[in-house]
């Protein structure tokens, strides 16, 4: 009766395989077209048997003998793509971090300690909520890609045709994700974060340059090395509890054993190098040089969620210990100066980008509190963060094909320019950081959870940050509106594909604006007392009715106002230069009598707060952070 | 029976202006008086609005109005849910929504003076927005409550637990009030090298519209200011009165006594004072709590 359970994993990573093998266009796309309402209906129909079972958590597969098989093999197979990528690249050394981790998991499964047998799989809302968001963001990316990669090739016709290949990637990608956030047996999470892994490591690598090389090598070391931290968890919690269970892992953190605070440490530490936290951001920077769903993919419905999927798991068990400080404090720490960074960016997907890590930063500090409210907000800066950087991502991408530049700068005037495009980047910025919607009610609760815990590095962090995301967000907004002298209306060559997955992203990003408070009473509320066993209401009903009059007024007050002065009788005059204008505004006679051109720029102090100049600094600090943190947790075991 | 919250907010509604105007007003009138002049009237703000009330719109683009009018709407509803008891860390949340409005007022002409105007206000609101923050948490951490409603009704006076936060909210007050050294967006004196800054392209209703607004602002505030000093005692309210007054009387002599800075050092003065004062105030009172 779950049939959608193994179809969700399967199903993705065959049709990924019979994309490879087809190398005729259309029939490309009519099977991917096909694939992606398939998976959305696996998915809806997973949810609804989940709620007309009555929600509560569904364990299955307890004997799996065979499909433990097909797992191995497939481990060796991966270990053996990484060796020989490494091999034929000349880095060596990376392919070490792959053999180990694969060579323990499988010591352990056929030669190490007898471990209690279990369930494999473990349906409850936090998986649901991952499979929803993998199955609808992730699916209407894919259906985005179709027609992006076609004008992309059409573009860059130095970057080799392997569209078999990228297709291939992204549904492997997506049953991965599935299959990722379903299991519970910690032997099957292993393997999914290992493909997860090396999924990006080929997405990234995908125009094959130097660059792209090289900074698919660096996402490949980093997630590798976390992938070992995991392997090194679960080999140390299965040899001295005899179980690999997820959810025995932190039942038994919750009460408290000394056991397993080394294995929670180390899968904390895996955690924040899938999701990009500062020392370790540098990965998904890089990951910018692949096609732009790639981007899309990794940023908002995949890879770096996955990270925060099992840091929100481990949650309850941080609570209050040394691990969940710190990793608090990673995270607000990468917040805050990753936003900084941020303002520094005039490369709309690099601002994107680091935002992202920045809003990870957020997610991962509300985890490292652990409280039942931070995670309350952690929950919803996910959902708003999946649609909204899909949304962006996708519709950066889009306004690149047009403009063949992803410049901020050169996007002053796009709502004149691409009226559509330019108003979903504005639901999308809005959607982001505006108050009162998502984002900030998270903030608030974040906030406020962070006092009660008496946080105050985490509550400076996440004041300054926050100010700080305003500032670069705010201006992005301000250049997208700026009135051009000619305006002029490029033409809009977004593919219907593309300006689908757009509409749907946009819609959906409205709607969760709009009904946010619904969603917390009847999805994120359960969800929050599922993971920590009692009832705990995050966000009181009285701040919520607030929340819903300044929701309804925000959305409301621009829009009558536009609508009642749009047919205002007014003197149109030229802007003021200091100078006599001329014949539009974008020229004026200087005090030599010579024609001078107008051009406005935002702030943006690219030389004082850049990413050169600050990364490093802070990777060195977090990394100090990451160090204590094993040094503190190792310490306490002996 | 209608509740007294309501009437506090519409209170805020109607009379905010006219307090707003008024304290302009004595602004100039005592600015005079500081600089050997006579001075106009304290009514002349409320003249100088009604006419520009009166004359004919001109404008670089038709849609500076809607946000100038979305800007004021947002204020206004801000300052409302401030005076109608409600959550202050949303009302400051709320508030910086308004400022974008401002913001994109500013550059949606695509003027130069106005547009670098705009980028300066949004370099003040950088400058204020974490001692705001920071102000709204500390209520919270004195009194447990985010309801301004509550913290009026509380038996102390917040300033006697939090005298740094109270500092640190002064201090950015010479900043989101706009006023000299901290006049970055929009200067006192046209000659200067921003001309008006962000309103260089208002004019005539648009002008008055951001007027309006900022004594709305103003009164907010001033607001909040007062919410550090009364408890539930009557006699605090007279108290409270008098500091507002005082507070007001600071940023005049301030911005009678000091040049404009360059917004670096204005960031830098803002943030330390947030920090040191504000920062080290919640230390101290989270510890002991």
């Amino acid at each position: 009766m779950w049939w959608s359970v193994p179809f969700l994993i399967i199903f993705p990573m065959v049709v990924g395989v019979i994309l490879f093998c087809i190398r005729i266009q259309k029939a490309r796309k009519a099977i991917a077209y096909v694939a992606t309402p398939a998976i959305i209906v696996a998915v809806i129909d997973l949810v609804v048997r989940f709620f007309a079972g009555g929600a509560v958590p569904v364990e299955l597969y307890f004997d799996t003998e065979t499909t433990d098989m097909f797992i191995s093999v497939g481990e060796i197979l991966l270990m053996l793509f990484v060796v020989i990528q490494c091999f034929r690249y000349k880095k060596y050394w990376i392919s070490l971090l792959s053999i180990v981790p694969t060579g323990m998991i499988l010591w352990l499964e056929y030669f190490g300690p007898k471990y209690n047998q279990q369930y494999h799989i473990r349906i409850d809302y936090l998986s649901i909520l991952m499979c929803i968001i993998v199955g609808v963001v992730g699916g209407l990316i894919t259906i985005y890609a179709m027609g992006y990669m076609d004008g992309y090739h059409h573009h860059h016709t130095e970057v080799p045709e392997r569209r078999h290949y990228f297709f291939m990637v992204v549904f492997l990608f997506l049953g991965a994700m599935f299959g990722f956030v379903l299991s519970d047996s910690l032997m099957w999470v292993d393997f999914f974060w290992e493909t997860t892994s090396v999924c990006s490591f080929m997405l990234i690598g995908y125009t094959k340059t130097e660059e792209a090389v090289n900074n698919s090598f660096r996402a490949l070391w980093m997630n590798l090395l976390g992938g070992l931290a995991l392997a090194i968890g679960i080999l140390y919690f299965a040899i001295n509890t005899g179980s690999v269970s997820f959810r025995m892992l932190t039942d038994f953190g919750v009460e408290g054993d000394a056991l397993v605070a080394l294995p929670i440490a180390l899968m904390a530490f895996a955690a924040l190098t899938k999701s990009a936290q500062l020392p370790f951001s540098t990965w998904l920077m890089g990951a910018m040089v692949a096609p732009t769903p790639s981007s899309a993919l990794l940023h908002s419905a995949t890879m770096v969620k996955a990270g925060i999927y099992v840091l929100f798991r481990l949650a309850p068990a941080m609570y209050g210990t040394a691990t969940g400080t710190i990793v608090a404090t990673v995270g607000g720490f990468t917040f805050l100066m990753t936003s900084i960074m941020a303002i520094a960016q005039t490369d709309a997907k690099k601002v994107l980008a680091l935002s992202t890590v920045s809003n990870l930063g957020l997610m991962v500090a509300c985890a490292g509190i652990g409280s039942p409210s931070t995670i309350w907000a952690g929950v919803f800066l996910m959902i708003f963060h999946s649609v909204s950087k899909a949304l962006l991502f996708q519709d950066v991408g889009a306004t690149e094909n047009v403009l063949f530049s992803r410049d901020i700068e050169d996007m002053h005037g796009l709502i004149y320019k691409l009226p559509k495009l330019a108003s979903f980047m504005f639901i999308g910025i809005v959607g982001m950081y505006l108050a009162p919607f998502g984002m900030l009610v998270s903030k608030w609760a974040a906030l406020r959870a962070s006092v009660d815990n008496k946080g105050i590095l985490l509550v400076l962090f996440i004041v300054f940050g926050s100010a700080i995301t305003s500032f670069y967000w705010t201006k992005w907004l301000g250049k997208l509106i700026g009135r051009t002298a000619t305006n002029v209306k490029v033409k809009d060559i977004t593919k219907a594909n593309e300006m689908f997955s757009l509409t749907c992203n946009a819609v959906m990003m409205f709607l969760l604006c709009l009904l946010f408070p619904l969603l917390s009473r009847s999805f994120v509320d359960p969800l929050v007392e599922s993971l920590f066993g009692n009832y705990y209401d995050a966000i009181p009903m009285k701040i919520l009715y607030i929340l819903i009059v300044c929701v309804l007024v925000v959305f409301a007050v621009p829009f009558i106002t536009y609508f009642s002065t749009k047919d205002m009788k007014y003197d149109e005059k030229l802007a003021y230069m200091g100078g006599i204008n001329m014949d539009n505004d974008n020229c004026f006679t200087d005090s030599y009598g010579e024609p001078k051109k107008v051009w406005l720029t935002n702030y943006y102090f690219a030389h004082k707060i850049g990413q050169r100049k600050l990364m490093l600094p802070c990777q060195l600090a977090a990394a100090a952070a990451l160090v204590i943190m094993l040094c503190i947790v190792i310490g306490g075991l002996l | 029976m209608i509740d007294f919250r309501i009437i506090s907010a519409l209170a805020f509604i109607v009379l905010a202006p006219f307090i707003g105007g008024f304290l302009e007003g004595l602004d100039r009138k005592i600015s005079a008086r500081m600089q050997r002049r006579v001075g106009p009237s304290v009514f002349q703000p409320f003249y100088d609005v009604i006419k520009l009330l009166s004359k004919e719109t001109i404008a670089v683009t038709a849609s500076q109005r809607f946000l100038l009018v979305s800007y004021m709407i947002l204020t206004v509803f801000t300052g409302a849910m401030f005076f109608f008891g409600s959550d202050l860390l949303m009302v400051f949340l709320m508030l910086s929504t308004a400022g974008v409005f401002l913001y994109l007022a500013g550059c949606v002409t695509s003027s130069p003076y106005s547009s670098m105007g705009a980028q300066r206000e949004l370099m003040q609101e950088l400058s204020y927005e974490p001692a705001l923050l920071l102000t709204g948490l500390g209520f919270y951490i004195a009194e447990g409550t985010f309801r301004v409603q509550d913290i009026v009704n509380s038996r102390y006076s917040a300033v006697m637990f939090l005298p740094g936060f109270f500092v640190a909210f002064v201090f950015i007050l010479t900043i989101k009030m706009r006023k000299s050294p901290f006049d970055e967006s929009t200067s006192h004196h046209p000659h200067q090298e921003l001309v008006k800054g962000l309103t260089t392209e208002m004019g005539s209703t648009n002008l008055a519209i951001f007027q309006i607004t900022e004594w709305y602002e103003n009164v907010l505030m001033l607001g909040v200011v007062a919410l550090f000093i009364i408890n539930s005692s009557v006699y605090s309210i007279p108290i409270a009165i008098i500091v507002v007054l005082f507070t007001y009387f600071l940023e005049i002599l301030i911005d009678n006594t000091s040049a404009r800075v360059k917004q670096s050092k204005m960031l830098f003065l803002a943030w330390s004072v947030t920090l040191v004062s504000a920062g080290v105030n919640m230390i101290i009172i989270m510890l002991i709590r």
